[in-house]
């Protein structure tokens, strides 16, 4: 009797529950029902939420709607990879940015203060969207065309990393996106 | 009567006065000797993936990184942790009801299912076309055996919560014991409970994915696939949660005569878990396409957070039990005096209290924020995330199996413990290099360095970049932890098979090892200013500031991004 691995007291349901306790449960509990309002508050007081827009698409469909976009807004080769487009859309317009092993294509370029709906989806296995030094972080999967609405409140160049394992080339998988005045 | 003594399958145990069912006995020790097997296997992987991960060293090229880095999941995470895991549903069944374990014959096919299942898998990874981690993400594929060694995994592992489920309708039937369940039992059922879901999500996922690799199937969508396999990938973690934590309470039992502070709020506390663990799934799916923020809110928080505030409460109770325990036996003194008289040297208590403290302050409290829809964005399959549940399973239930085991190996192998200098600094070993590693790779992905990656120097690519010095400091310092810590675990497997294979006899009139019931102790009076735990009460309000402030901390680094909606 009296151990944690023995039965319990008879009276074990109905014994009172100690002041540390209960004092415990209550700052606990409190404290759980606060996070839980503030993430729902955050979608109102935040300017940081996940509209959670997506479409169902196809690899083939969404690959046609980034050529589209490439060939309509190209304003010059990158310079530290000259085979890739540098891609500069009008603010407020739709971005397709397309992954698949392993690169991130095309380059953009956006306007500091500027809005962009901004398309992720992979074009085969899962990828990953990781905005570097901001730090914003996505999954890509095939078939899933999911939207977020970017504004860059910086200018300057970032990374865009591979987070999600995507094979032997997984290290290799970049892309990049310019912010300008 | 005497052929039925004479045929006894039991034997009453000198150290603990327990009567042990020698079949029991015999599978509780191959299910934990495999356990730490496999254990030195995930750890070397681990210890080649973190050469690797670290710049200086780099160790291994590419291809055998993803290999070892796949091998150390699946080994460390499932095949280590499942089989102690059984070891203890067998012994906390038959040893602490006195009852004979049920159906041998299927405890030992769910040994051979599950060593046959973990070997093929084994293979398959190394093999090497099946480099595709743990989470084995559709549409990239593995070899069919890799899916099918894990399904007979599974099944062993449902069958050995099935001979669990017997022994208690036996002991029941029998009337092996009196009263209500033990606590240490009653959670064991709350894990084998959760497993069965798991397991069932397991199947549900694992097996089309295993006829799609045969070509039997065509596709699989990848949205489907990482909802199911994480209401696998998370529940599976509860159980881990639900044992060790069952464990914690069990050894402030053994070790200081505790027993729970409330019977009632510790049980409510694990019914909790029943009800809310399973949505937490989402946490992986956060910063996923295609679901609603609704529903990712319900979910992440496990329906406003119940789950965890019961993981807040064992986190108190079982501290607190120990406090209520040492002040019953007279150390009442000030706030802290219970604390500081703890067997600090008794690796069987360092290693639960170390569990605890980091399983709180590491693991905890980095996965409560962490599992924020918006501070998901920021955290996200980068290197924080290995960082959060190493502070997890590594260092929460890791180590606490690392302690029971300290206990166990003198009761059921009749062995002293070999060592017992290094044995002390073992489970210092372990933690310490575990949080080291944890935090400090923590640091590393706030600044956002990814996991799982192989090059983050990005050697040779046209559109590589350098990462702050400080990322990169903060991965060497990692690495060096994850170093300190395989030592430490290096150590435990060496210290275990050696105790077993050449540690002394436990001699006949060798002393009880549990202690008596602190209730026996005759201090009534115990506590300060009406709160007989007030000591816990001030470490539980470190770990709630912590937890607040690490919260709006990400909060305000979240508010400083671009803008998304
Ligand atoms: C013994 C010391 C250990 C060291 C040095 C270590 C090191 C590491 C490293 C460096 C990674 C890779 C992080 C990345 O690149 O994404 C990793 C991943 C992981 N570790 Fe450990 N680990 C240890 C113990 C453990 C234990 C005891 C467990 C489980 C109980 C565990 C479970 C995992 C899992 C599940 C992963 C993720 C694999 C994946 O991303 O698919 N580790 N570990
Ligand atoms: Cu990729
Ligand atoms: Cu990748």
């Amino acid at each position: 009797m009296g151990y944690s691995f023995t039965a319990p007291a008879k009276n074990w349901a109905t014994e009172p529950i100690e002041r540390t306790e209960i004092l415990w449960i209550v700052i606990a509990g409190s404290w759980c029902l606060f996070m839980f309002c503030w993430m729902i508050a955050w979608h109102w007081i935040g300017n940081q939420n996940m509209a959670n827009e997506a479409y169902k698409t196809t690899p083939e469909a969404y690959a046609k709607k980034v050529e589209e976009f490439t060939a309509k807004y190209t304003v010059r080769q990158d310079k530290s990879d000259p085979s890739l487009p540098v891609v500069a859309p009008p603010p407020g317009s739709d971005v397709y940015l397309a992954a698949s092993r392993w690169q991130w294509r095309p380059i953009v370029e956006f306007q500091k203060g500027k809005s962009y709906r901004v398309h992720i989806s992979s074009l085969d296995w899962d990828h990953g969207f990781s905005l570097q030094p901001e730090n914003i972080n996505f999954t890509a999967y095939p078939g899933y065309d999911a939207v977020v609405t970017m504004t860059p409140n910086k200018t300057g160049t970032f990374g865009i990393v591979c987070n999600e394992y995507c094979g032997i080339g997984h290290h290799t998988m970049l892309g990049r996106i310019y912010v300008k005045e | 009567m005497a052929i039925t003594t004479a045929q006894s399958p039991f034997r009453t145990d000198p150290l603990t006065g327990l009567r042990i069912d020698l079949t029991a006995q015999a599978l509780v020790k191959v299910n934990a000797v495999l356990a730490v097997v496999f254990l030195l296997v995930g750890g070397t992987a681990g210890l080649l993936v973190a050469l690797t991960r670290w710049p200086a060293v780099h160790l291994l090229p590419a291809d055998l990184f993803y290999m070892a880095l796949t091998a150390h999941g699946i080994v460390a995470l499932m095949v280590w942790i499942i089989f102690f895991e059984i070891a203890v549903l067998y012994f906390v069944a038959s040893t602490l009801l006195s009852c004979r374990l049920a159906a041998p014959k299927l405890a030992w096919t769910q040994v051979v299912l599950m060593v046959v299942g973990a070997a093929m898998t084994f293979v398959a990874i190394l093999q090497g076309d099946s480099s595709v981690m743990m989470t084995s993400y559709v549409p990239m594929n593995a070899a069919p055996h890799f899916y099918l060694g894990l399904i007979l995994f599974a099944v062993g592992a449902l069958i050995g919560c099935g001979v669990f489920w017997g022994t208690l309708v036996i002991a029941a039937e029998e009337k092996t014991y009196e009263g209500t369940l033990p606590l240490t039992v009653y959670g064991c059922v709350i894990a084998t409970i959760i497993a069965v879901f798991t397991i069932a999500s397991g199947a549900i996922i694992l097996i089309p994915t295993f006829l799609w690799s045969l070509g039997l199937i065509k596709s699989i969508d990848p949205m489907m696939y990482r909802v199911i396999w994480w209401a696998f990938g998370h529940s599976s973690q509860q159980i881990n949660v639900t044992a060790h934590i069952t464990i914690w309470y069990t050894v402030a039992g053994l070790a200081f005569g505790a027993k729970p502070m409330s019977e009632k709020v510790s049980r409510t506390a694990f019914l909790l878990y029943i009800c809310f663990l399973q949505f937490g799934s989402v946490h992986h799916l956060l910063s996923d396409p295609g679901l609603s923020s609704a529903w990712k809110i319900f979910n992440t928080s496990y329906m406003m957070y119940l789950a965890v505030l019961a993981s807040l409460i064992h986190g108190l109770t079982v501290p607190g039990s120990i406090e209520v325990a040492q002040r019953r036996s007279g150390l009442n003194n000030g706030l802290f005096e219970w604390l500081r008289k703890c067997p600090w040297g008794n690796p069987v208590f360092s290693s639960t209290i170390l569990s605890i403290i980091i399983f709180g302050f590491i693991g905890g409290v980095t996965g409560v924020v962490m599992s924020v829809e918006q501070v998901n964005m920021i955290i996200h399959n980068t290197i924080y995330v290995p960082g959060h549940f190493h502070g997890t399973v590594a260092g929460g239930t890791t180590l606490a199996f690392m302690g029971l085991t300290y206990y166990l190996i003198p009761v059921l192998f009749q062995r002293q413990v070999i060592m017992k200098p290094l044995a002390a600094l073992q489970p210092w070993l372990f933690g310490i290099g575990t949080s080291i590693f944890a935090i400090a790779i923590m640091g590393a992905g706030t600044l956002g360095v990814p996991r799982r990656h192989w090059d983050v120097t990005f050697a040779g690519q046209a559109l590589g970049f350098e990462w702050p010095g400080m990322a990169q400091m903060m991965l060497a310092i990692g690495e060096i932890g994850g170093v300190i810590a395989v030592l430490g675990g290096a150590l435990f497997c060496v210290i275990v098979v050696g105790s077993i294979l050449i540690g002394e006899p436990v001699p006949a009139n060798a002393k009880n090892i549990v202690a008596p019931p602190a209730d026996a102790g005759g201090h009534k009076e115990i506590g300060m200013g009406g709160f007989e735990a007030p000591g816990t009460f001030i470490l539980a309000m470190v770990l709630f500031v912590t937890l607040v402030l690490y919260y709006f901390v990400n909060f305000k680094y979240l508010a400083t991004l671009w803008t998304l909606t």
